[in-house]
């Protein structure tokens, strides 16, 4: 990252860490909570599948593995941090025995394997632990929304960072070698099988460290929602509506998700999710590049047709 | 003993709908390069048209089939149109990423819908000898389940013929093979590629229609489904329809045996077994040629 984008972003992430001191209103946390863990969330589907190329459908099972695992060990006593890094780890786990089978081959098979494991989770989990998970009631009565509000602030600032050494780094170049031509990038001595586990090892660890916030976060939720498809799906179009495969794209999109969804939900509450399902399906075949591409576009558009002055190139010449 | 040859029996008869769920799967992916993970959506909307012909017009569900199959062909030939054909532009690999997008997509959009137009309930068709079961040796089997294996396995040897003998089924499976070449030969691969999409999605309306039979119909089951349906792909391989039947019985049974030794609730973790076993030992699945 350069200076020139690492001052601003210093002074914006303390900024929002001032935040809880200044409005008490718990709405307003809880709101800018759950856009801090989807720009966490967006951004770790971003690495897998906007970096490295490798799309990933059953992201809900890394979130859910970190979620249940951490809930686990925090209710019996560890400490929530340590909670969180185990759960990273066996989200990091799964996905290594999916990733290892399935990236020596070419094709749907990531896909495939890891839509069954997030499938399989959720109905295995739904069936062997039924119960709604509350937090006791010690806990509950101890329960500072200002602690989850930074954590989730902490592990968006980290995913965000994560992505912008990855993007710029030998690293984040040989992966997006990968993601364009893996015939080409194998024959320039790039290794497309390590990359990619790499790319799937750090973007796992986001999902789970997600996970783990939100478990740390909700009061009660049952196990197997923490699996839903839903959680896939807000990560997949967040970074699309943004931008997949860019550093902002997923930024921007989780905001505009959050914003809209809250809106939606109090204008059609039944409707949103037909909604988002559509505007998804558009932007894949129509805007592929999603907000930011859009915005260079348009940025384009105005300079062609001279609506902004640019002064580096001198103005065409009437004729 | 009994038991066990119980369970086994109620996983072939479970199995015979994981096979014709991912015929059609296996055939649009195997022409086009286009994997449609919104499969499960389309079985379902196929159980719901089943369930409101027998509800609100009576119509016995083995006869609906006559009606479900021929909307699911023209629905299969909208959505072609409307979303699928435009993917078919990209090469192999874009195609495969795009359409898997799509198909996420399309599938909670179709979710939504379906639980906006008919609830969150669970529905099934209740036949006159829906309550029928034949008893073989102490084992007993649900008729209506029966006979949902045997249209499975008509539909699935019908599928077959028509590939091998039809003008255009020999069209798709030669644009399946090299569709540059099946282009050099004059074959009109875009049809082709329409025709099977369309096909693909009848087989959805068909095992929909079989599911509400002796299952039951909720906006929810669509995943679960193309889960099977995907597991049996990738366990049969490409390329075979009878081979792909084959995969879904060895998917039923492969359950049943796993809900007896672990106990039902881990019934799934079978799924993900298959699917590691098949990548690591035989990629290419094993009834691929």
């Amino acid at each position: 990252m350069s200076a020139r984008v690492l001052g601003p972003a210093v002074v914006i992430v303390a900024g929002l860490a001032l935040v809880p001191w200044f409005v008490r209103r718990d709405d307003v946390l809880n709101f800018l909570f759950l856009v801090l863990l989807f720009i966490t969330l967006a951004q770790s589907w971003n690495v897998i599948a906007g970096y490295a190329g490798q799309v990933n459908l059953g992201h809900a099972a890394f979130f859910g593995l970190g979620a249940l695992v951490t809930r686990t060990l925090w209710i019996a006593g560890t400490p929530v941090l340590l909670g969180m890094l185990a759960g990273a780890a066996v989200a990091v786990g799964f996905a290594l025995i999916i990733g290892w089978a399935a990236f020596r081959l070419r094709g749907a098979y990531f896909a495939i394997g890891t839509l069954a494991l997030a499938e399989i989770c959720r109905i295995t989990v739904g069936n062997v632990l039924a119960e709604i998970s509350t937090l006791p009631q010690t806990t509950i009565a101890a329960y500072r929304l200002a602690h989850r509000y930074w954590l989730a602030l902490a592990l968006a600032a980290l995913s965000v960072m994560a992505v912008a050494l990855l993007a710029g780094s030998r690293l984040g170049l040989g992966m997006q070698a990968v993601r364009e031509d893996e015939d080409a990038a194998a024959a320039t001595g790039v290794g497309a099988l390590r990359l990619k586990l790499i790319a799937l090892v750090l973007s796992t660890a986001l999902a789970g460290l997600a996970g783990g916030a939100f478990a740390y976060y909700h009061i009660s939720f049952y196990p197997s929602h923490l699996f839903s498809p839903q959680w896939t799906f807000d990560a997949v179009l967040m970074t699309f509506i943004g931008g997949v495969g860019t550093l902002y794209g997923p930024i921007l999109g989780a905001i505009f998700y959050v914003f809209f969804k809250e809106y939606l939900a109090i204008r059609w509450v039944d409707f949103h999710l037909l909604i988002f399902g559509a505007l998804f399906v558009a932007i894949v075949l129509l805007l592929p590049g999603g907000l930011v591409e859009g915005m260079r576009k348009l940025r384009g558009l105005a300079e062609a047709a001279a609506l902004i002055p640019d002064r580096r190139r001198p103005r065409p010449e009437h004729r | 003993m009994t038991i066990l040859l119980q369970q086994l029996v109620l996983g072939v008869l479970i199995g015979g709908l994981y096979g014709l769920a991912a015929a059609g799967l296996s055939l649009i992916f195997g022409v086009m390069k286009v994997l449609n993970v919104a499969h499960g959506e389309l079985i379902m909307l196929g159980g719901y048209g089943a369930f409101w012909l027998f509800a609100l017009g009576g119509v016995d569900p083995f006869l609906a089939l006559v009606l479900v199959i021929p909307a699911a062909l023209v629905g299969g030939a909208i959505l072609y149109w409307g979303l699928f054909g435009w993917v078919v532009r990209y090469h192999e690999e874009t195609r495969v990423k795009n359409s898997l997008l799509i198909g996420f997509g399309l599938g909670l959009a179709l979710h939504a819908l379906a639980v906006q137009l008919w609830t969150a309930d669970e529905r099934s068709v209740t036949t006159a000898y829906g309550g029928n079961v034949l008893s073989v040796a102490g084992i007993s089997i649900p008729v209506v389940r029966l006979l949902s294996l045997v249209v499975a396995f008509a539909l699935i040897g019908g599928l077959h013929l028509l590939l091998a003998r039809w003008r255009w089924g020999r069209a798709i499976r030669a644009t399946a093979d090299d569709w540059e070449a099946a282009l050099m030969t004059g074959i009109d691969v875009r049809r082709a590629y329409l025709l099977a999409f369309a096909l693909g999605t009848g087989l959805a309306g068909a095992a929909g229609t079989l599911v509400s039979v002796g299952y039951s119909v909720s906006p929810s089951i669509g995943l679960e489904w193309t889960l099977k349906a995907l597991i049996v792909v990738v366990l049969a391989g490409l390329g075979s329809m009878l081979g792909t039947f084959v995969g879904g019985l060895v998917l039923g049974v492969a359950e049943a045996c796993s809900a007896m030794a672990f106990g039902g609730p881990y019934r799934e973790v079978v799924g993900l077994v298959i699917f590691f076993i098949v990548l690591v030992a035989r990629p290419q699945g094993i009834f691929a040629k």
